[in-house]
């Protein structure tokens, strides 16, 4: 079965192939088929391919497939090579299964846009950017992927090109991410120059050789493969271009925070755990990132109006207590939380788009309400989806994940009573915000009107995603309780075991706590948004909080800190650099250049007696030179 | 016989002086007619007498009834005569005749400086003629049948009738023309 | 009958005559005349290749003529194709009517 592993991102390939080539051709019906149908085929041979994977998963855990030679320069050699390890597996199964489900839905939901074929093209191209990124087998060819994801999420985030704010949202999402895709270039050489093979299971295998423990160019390297995570993964520093990305149709920002894009940085530096654990700087650089970034997010999305805005911070956020895991070494719990987060991220985005398509396209919170009787089915699957996301304990999957990654910040080799305080304040803040969002969202009064209901093939994609972040959690149970832990063995084959600590607290008192803070969170929020609305708007004259609210609400500054820090600055350069020597030797030249053509061109008067005479001219010219010599 | 050759030559440059300075096309087409024969007879006296029978038959013969069926068709008589008349102005031709005596003068010392040549030209008769051709000249031979195929054709194809064809941009223009010739009407 | 002709008064009157046709073409605003001087020209031209031929007693100049007088009728039938189409379409066989195509 194995041999079918190609098949995984050629279908999508094909997808986009057709329908960018002959998508204005073919009808609906068959775009939706095409473009839903490639991506669900390709769930299928995932499903089958993994199956057979897992069952007699080899000594070495790794499944190899050399398509072809890419190229080839002296020494060096890139090829087509596909490899499918229990790591890659897990990412591949998340972006085909959550991608075929989010197709579906999106046959739906562009139902009545014009440009469907082009939609369908660019989300095909999207997952197969994706799948390469996590089944290539050396870095050059991941490079490849990351950078196909990259031009995707362009292509998507200013799918509305008609109105210019959701274009410069597109340039910002792709130049805010260029700078890591830039800084992960250099690291890609770096590593290139000292290990002289890109092959990433190579370079697994002779780190310890080639690099000494915490030596400056390991950490460097390991700093600027991190960046060009960051950059993917929108976190501290280049995490402002997230919150724009709303801007593309809510399909794309489930696609983008759950499936794709997004846990790239996850994945790369998951990947390339080898590196990361030879530098203890960069890992803790890591877990401040995460944990700060997972904070900042929090606090952000508690202030948001909007919807769509209050999950991306949430994304956010999130990606940020993956980051942490993976900083304190806790390499399968990052992995486990992403998977979780993908199911009830994509339930919550899809539904939330649900909502926004039934209101008029209304993004404001504070302006839905009631929502709970009118739209069940949208009302339980979110519910479910925001259960996880706030990490309702025992009953969603957000919890079992989440409660590792705060008892890992302690307890872990490289965790610290900081980082789980942070962390701990943090699912507090998620409580309350998650809380927040459905008590406006689905209780109190409502203000809009309620248009259509969405349809079957919306509908369908949530409840499997309700009932997928709800069961999924229970693939990996805590020690104390179950100690069922099939998700972390499948995963030990290629990530290492997380490093404890010496000596360990108790487990119980860690989940009486995050238990305690969730429903702190939730109490909160129920508190200020449901029981005493009015004590937010006491809250509001303080002129200290409000102030407060407004920073938060702008996403702590960001914008406007690289705003002045960067895009002015350059500005002013670039408009100083715009008349200097070169350019009027240019145009110096091209003005000349004109001004011979203005000239010759009077020679070209249409009358062919003056060609004649040209000629005798010519002839006289030719003559009289013979005379002379 | 050198007699024959300079009377000839003499014909053949009034007759082809006469061409270019008549005002009605019918008359200059006579006068080249004239000058034709004329050389058919030079190329006669330089032995090429198979020449002279072409350039009696296909040149004064065929190419000049060509001519004389177009200005027929064309009606071209005391109009065009009359344009040509008032065109003809000592101005006018003044430059391109002294630019023309220029390059014969030149001609006239690159000839002279090569020194005197005189002989008895040997007749060269149609067989040897007809080898050369159809021996060294093979491919010429075929590729002159070619061109004329491909004026045959294209002489076809231009000769259609068709409305005037303006090219777009000559289109546009000319619109813009009447549009302003519309306004300073208006 | 024996004739003695010099080479070079046998050029000379082809470099006369092409002089000639060279003359008429600039100075003719009817393209008819125009195009009979290009007759003119071909002549001239044929008159010196039979010369020369005539001069070393080789076949070379009469076949070098016959091609000329090939080219002759291909451009004398598509030439005056284009006459006719002129005319049609402007009504009128002025050169400096014709000067649409400047740059």
């Amino acid at each position: 079965m194995d041999k079918y592993l190609w098949l995984i991102p050629a279908l999508p390939l094909g997808g986009f192939l057709i329908l960018a080539l002959a998508g204005k051709q073919l009808s609906r019906s068959s775009v939706a088929l095409v473009g839903a149908g490639s991506i669900c085929l390709s769930a299928l041979v995932t499903f089958v391919v993994g199956g057979a994977f897992l069952a007699g998963l080899p000594a070495n855990a790794v499944y190899t497939q050399t398509l072809w030679t890419w190229f080839e320069v002296d020494a060096f050699s890139a090829k087509i090579t596909l490899s499918l390890d229990v790591l890659s597996l897990v990412f591949v199964f998340v972006i085909t299964f959550i991608g075929a489900l989010i197709h579906i839905y999106s046959t739906a939901f562009m139902e009545a846009d014009r440009d469907y074929a082009r939609f369908f093209a660019s989300m095909n191209l999207f997952v197969f950017s994706m799948l390469v990124l996590v089944l290539a087998d050396n870095l050059l060819l991941m490079y490849l992927g990351w950078e196909g994801v990259g031009l995707c999420s362009y292509l998507l985030i200013g799918f509305w090109y008609e109105q210019p704010s959701n274009g410069n949202a597109a340039r910002k999402a792709f130049t805010v991410t260029r700078i890591g895709d830039a800084a992960m270039a250099i690291g890609l050489f770096m590593i290139f120059q000292q290990a002289g093979t890109l092959v990433i299971s190579d370079i697994g295998t002779i780190a310890d050789t080639i690099w000494q423990p915490n030596s400056t160019t390991v950490t460097v390297t390991a700093l600027l493969l991190l960046a060009g995570g960051l950059g993917k993964s929108a976190q501290l520093p280049l995490q402002t271009w997230l919150p724009d990305a709303m801007a593309g149709p809510s399909p794309v920002s489930a696609l983008i925070h759950a499936a794709t894009m997004v846990t790239a940085g996850v994945y790369l530096v998951a990947r390339m755990h080898a590196i990361f654990a030879l530098s203890e700087t960069a890992r803790l650089v890591i877990a401040v990132i995460g944990a700060a970034t997972l904070l900042l997010a929090g606090l952000t999305a508690l202030t948001q109006y909007d919807i769509k805005r209050v999950l991306a911070y949430s994304t956010i956020s999130q990606i940020g207590y993956m980051f942490l895991a993976l900083g304190v070494g806790a390499w399968t719990a990052a992995i486990f939380h992403f998977m979780v987060h993908a199911f009830f991220k994509a339930l919550l985005f899809l539904a939330a788009g649900a909502i926004i398509e039934s209101l008029h396209h209304e993004h404001n919170m504070f302006k839905m309400g009631g929502l709970k009787d009118k739209m069940p089915v949208v009302f339980w699957t979110f519910l479910a989806g925001a259960l996880s996301l706030a990490a309702v304990p025992l009953i969603s999957a957000g919890f079992y994940s989440k409660d590792q990654i705060l008892w890992y910040s302690w307890t872990a080799s490289g965790g610290s009573p900081i980082l789980w305080m942070v962390a701990l304040s943090g699912a507090l803040i998620t409580a309350a915000y998650t809380t927040r969002m459905m008590i406006l969202t689905f209780w109190g009064e409502a203000h809009t009107p309620v248009g259509h209901l969405p349809g079957r093939r919306m509908t369908l994609p949530l409840v499997v995603l309700a009932v997928f972040s709800i069961l999924a959690g229970f693939m990996e149970l805590p020690h104390n309780f179950g100690h069922f832990t099939l998700f972390s063995d499948l995963l030990h084959p290629v990530l290492p075991e997380t490093a404890m600590r010496a000596e360990i607290p108790s487990e119980w008192l860690f989940q009486l706590l995050a238990a305690l803070a969730t429903l702190g969170g939730v109490l909160l929020g129920y508190h200020y948004y449901y029981q005493q609305p009015a004590r937010i708007e006491s809250l509001r004259r303080n002129a200290a909080l409000a102030s407060l609210h407004r920073f938060w609400f702008s996403g702590w500054g960001f914008d406007a800190l690289y705003d002045r820090l960067l895009v002015r600055p350059f500005i002013f350069i670039s408009k100083i650099n715009k008349s200097d020597v070169t350019d009027r030797l240019y145009t110096g030249i091209a003005g000349a250049t004109g001004e011979m053509y203005k000239l010759l061109s009077r020679t070209q008067s249409g009358s062919l007696r003056w060609y004649i005479m040209g000629l005798v001219v010519g002839a006289i010219l030719i003559l009289g030179i013979q005379i002379m010599l | 016989m050198e007699i024959a050759f300079y009377v000839a030559g003499t014909v053949a440059l009034v007759a082809t002086l006469m061409v270019i300075t008549r005002h009605n096309p019918v008359h200059a087409l006579l006068y080249l007619n004239v000058s034709l024969l004329a050389h058919a007879m030079l190329f006669y006296l330089l032995g090429a007498s198979f020449a002279a029978l072409l350039e009696i038959i296909i040149y004064a013969g065929a190419i000049m009834v060509l001519f004389i069926f177009v200005v027929m068709l064309l009606n071209l008589g005391k109009e065009t005569a009359e344009q040509e008349r008032k065109w003809l102005k000592p101005k006018v031709w003044m430059g391109p005749t002294v630019l023309a005596a220029v390059l014969f003068a030149e001609f006239l010392a690159l000839v002279l400086s090569s020194g005197q040549d005189a002989y008895s030209p040997a007749v060269v008769s149609p067989r040897e003629l007809a080898v050369a051709l159809y021996r060294e000249y093979l491919i010429g031979v075929e590729l002159a049948a070619m061109l004329l195929m491909a004026a045959v054709v294209g002489a076809a194809h231009i000769g259609r009738h068709k409305k005037l064809v303006l090219h777009r941009f000559l289109r546009e223009e000319k619109e813009k023309e009447e549009e302003k010739h519309e306004e300073t009407v208006l | 009958m024996k004739t003695t002709v010099s080479t070079e008064v046998v050029v000379l009157l082809a470099g006369l005559l092409f002089a000639l046709g060279i003359v008429g073409v600039i100075i003719r605003k009817n393209i008819i005349f125009m195009l009979l001087s290009v007759e003119i020209m071909l002549n001239a031209s044929g008159l010196a290749f039979v010369a020369a031929g005539s001069r070393w007693g080789q076949p070379d100049g009469q076949v070098m003529f016959v091609f000329i007088l090939a080219m002759a009728a291909a451009e004398v039938s598509i030439g005056l194709a284009l006459i006719l189409q002129i005319y049609h379409q402007h009504k009128s066989l002025d050169i400096d009517n014709l000067k649409e195509m400047n740059g």
